[in-house]
C-alpha cells in the first residue's frame, strides 16, 4: 500500500478503534442523537407550518414578520443561532429548561430547521393548483377550512421528499450541540466520537460516527422515496374507458 | 336529485368587471329566470366564464349588482361562504380533490361546511352518487375514473349540498367526444327536474334542446338573449350570426 495511502488507513479507518468507538456511539450516542434529531424536527415542523401559512398570508402584517423570520434563520450560520438560543435565552433570564441543555438545544435546532421546514411546506402549498382551492371554496368552505382538508394534505404529500432531505440535516445538525456542552451521558454521537479522537489521537471515532450517521440517513431517503412512489401511483387502476 | 320548487332566480344588473386595467364585462344586465336552464355561448375571451364566476362571487364585480333570489350577493356584509353554499358549481377541468376517494369528494363538503356526521354524509353522497349513475365508485380515487366520470362525481359533489343554483362552466370541453354523452345526460336530467342552471357551453346542440334562452356573450357584453329556437335560427345580432356560421 502506497505510505500516503496507509496514513490515511491508519488515520481515518484503524479497524480497532472502530470496534472501540462502535459500542458507547451505538448505546449512548445514537439514542441521543435520535432523541434531539425527533425533538428538534417536531418543533421545526410545528413552527414551520405556522410560518408558511403566513408567508402565504394576504396580510402584509403577517406575511412581512414570517419573511423576515425565514431570512434571518436561514441567513444567521447555525453555530451562532446555537450559541443565541443555548447561551443567550439563559443568559437573558429565560432559563425555560433549567440546566438541560437538551431543551436549548433542541429549541435552537428546531427554530432554524422550522425556516426551511416554512419554506418547503410553502413550496409545497402553492403548488396545490387554484382549481383545487376553487372547487373547495365554491362548496361554501371557508379559506381556513380549505387550507385544511384541501391545501395541507395535498402539498404535505407532494413535498415528503424535500421534508426527508430536511431530516436528514436535522440529524445531522445535532452535532452542534456540543457547543453547549454536555455531560458524559448526554453526549451525541458526534460528541462522543469527537471525544474518542481527542482522546485516541486519531480520527477513526468521527468515521464510526459517520457510518452510523450514513446507516441512518441513506435507508431512511430510499423509504421515503418507496413511500412517494407509492403515494404517487395511489391505489390506482386502469382508469374505466366504458362509461 | 335536487329539485328546486319554485325555483331561484339569478338577476345581473349593469354587472362591470375589469382584470386590472382590462375590462372584461360591460355593465351586463341579464335575467336568469327560476327554475330553467340559460345557457351562455360566445367566442373564447368574450367573458361568459367570467360573468358566470360572478354568480357566486369567485369573481367579485367591481359595479353593478347581482341578486340570488331577493338577496344581493354584492352588497357589503354579504357572507360569501352562504352565498355559495347555495350555488354549486362544475368546473371545466373536474377539480375532484386528487388525495380523497370519490365518496369523500362528495361528502366532505357536506361535513365540514354543513356539520353533518359521517354516516348522514355519506348516505346522501351515496345517494348524489347513485344519481349521476356512479354507483359502486364510491371507494376509488380520482384518478382511477375516465373524464366523464370525474364530472359527474363533480356534479354530485355539487348536488349533494343541496344547491338552489347550479352554475356549469365548459363542464364537457375537456372531455373526449365519446365522454360527453353521459354528462350532458345528468345535465339535462337536472334541467327536467327543475334546477335553475347557469351553463357556459359550446354544445349548441345541448343548448338548443335543453335551454329556455340562450344568451351570446361577446366582448364582455351580452348582444343577443332569446329562446333557442329563436337564437340559432332567427339570430338577430349581426355578430351573433356570424358566430353561429362559424359554429354550426
Amino acid at each position: 500500500m502506497p505510505d500516503g495511502l496507509h496514513q490515511i488507513f491508519v488515520t481515518f479507518f484503524d479497524p480497532a478503534l472502530i470496534a472501540k468507538a462502535l459500542p458507547e456511539l451505538l448505546a449512548v450516542g445514537l439514542p441521543n442523537t435520535l432523541l434531539l434529531s425527533v425533538f428538534a424536527s417536531a418543533i421545526g415542523i410545528a413552527l414551520g407550518l405556522f410560518v408558511a401559512a403566513g408567508l402565504m398570508s394576504e396580510r402584509l402584517a403577517l406575511r412581512l414578520p414570517c419573511r423576515g423570520y425565514v431570512d434571518v434563520l436561514r441567513g444567521l450560520p447555525h453555530i451562532l443561532t446555537v450559541y443565541l438560543i443555548g447561551q443567550g435565552l439563559p443568559l437573558a433570564g429565560l432559563s425555560v429548561f433549567g440546566d438541560n441543555t437538551y431543551g436549548y438545544a433542541a429549541l435552537a435546532i428546531g427554530l432554524i430547521e422550522s425556516a426551511y421546514f416554512a419554506e418547503i411546506f410553502r413550496a409545497g402549498f402553492q403548488s396545490v393548483e387554484r382549481g383545487q382551492v376553487e372547487a373547495a371554496r365554491s362548496t361554501g368552505m371557508t379559506r381556513g377550512q380549505t387550507l385544511r382538508h384541501i391545501v395541507v394534505p395535498q402539498g404535505v404529500r407532494r413535498v415528503l421528499p424535500p421534508l426527508t432531505g430536511q431530516f436528514i440535516l436535522v440529524v445531522k445538525a445535532t452535532s452542534l450541540v456540543y457547543l453547549l456542552g454536555l455531560t458524559a451521558s448526554q453526549r451525541e454521537m458526534f460528541a462522543i466520537a469527537q471525544d474518542g479522537a481527542i482522546n485516541n489521537a486519531n480520527l477513526t471515532p468521527l468515521t464510526a460516527a459517520g457510518l452510523i450517521y450514513l446507516a441512518l440517513t441513506i435507508p431512511t431517503t430510499y423509504a421515503v422515496n418507496a413511500w412517494d412512489r407509492r403515494l404517487r401511483r395511489g391505489r390506482s387502476r386502469r382508469p374505466l374507458a366504458v362509461e | 336529485m335536487t329539485s328546486s320548487p319554485g325555483g331561484t332566480r339569478v338577476r345581473f344588473e349593469q354587472v362591470g368587471k375589469a382584470f386590472g386595467r382590462v375590462p372584461v364585462l360591460h355593465e351586463v344586465d341579464l335575467e336568469v329566470p327560476g327554475a330553467t336552464t340559460t345557457c351562455i355561448v360566445g367566442p373564447s375571451g368574450s367573458g361568459k366564464s367570467t360573468l358566470l364566476r360572478c354568480a357566486n362571487l369567485m369573481e367579485r364585480p367591481e359595479r353593478g349588482r347581482i341578486l340570488l333570489g331577493e338577496l344581493d350577493i354584492t352588497a357589503p356584509g354579504v357572507d360569501v361562504n352562504a352565498v355559495r353554499r347555495r350555488v354549486g358549481m362544475v368546473f371545466q377541468h373536474f377539480q375532484l380533490f386528487t388525495h380523497l376517494s370519490v365518496l369523500d369528494n362528495v361528502s366532505l363538503a357536506l361535513r365540514r361546511v354543513r356539520a353533518m356526521a359521517r354516516e348522514p354524509a355519506e348516505a346522501v353522497a351515496r345517494e348524489k352518487l347513485r344519481a349521476v349513475g356512479l354507483d359502486g365508485f364510491e371507494g376509488r380515487r380520482p384518478a382511477d375514473l375516465s373524464g366523464g366520470q370525474q364530472q359527474r362525481v363533480a356534479i354530485a359533489r355539487s348536488l349533494a349540498m343541496e344547491p338552489e343554483v347550479m352554475l356549469f362552466d365548459e363542464a364537457t370541453s375537456a372531455l373526449d367526444p365519446e365522454l360527453v354523452k353521459g354528462v350532458l345526460a345528468v345535465m339535462r336530467d337536472l334541467a327536467l327536474r327543475g334546477m335553475t342552471m347557469l351553463v357556459v357551453t359550446h354544445e349548441m346542440r345541448f343548448a338548443r334542446e335543453v335551454a329556455g334562452q340562450v344568451v351570446f356573450v361577446d366582448g364582455g357584453r351580452v348582444l343577443e338573449v332569446a329562446p333557442p329556437d329563436e337564437f340559432f335560427d332567427r339570430p338577430r345580432n349581426p355578430r351573433l350570426r356570424h358566430f353561429l356560421e362559424q359554429v354550426l
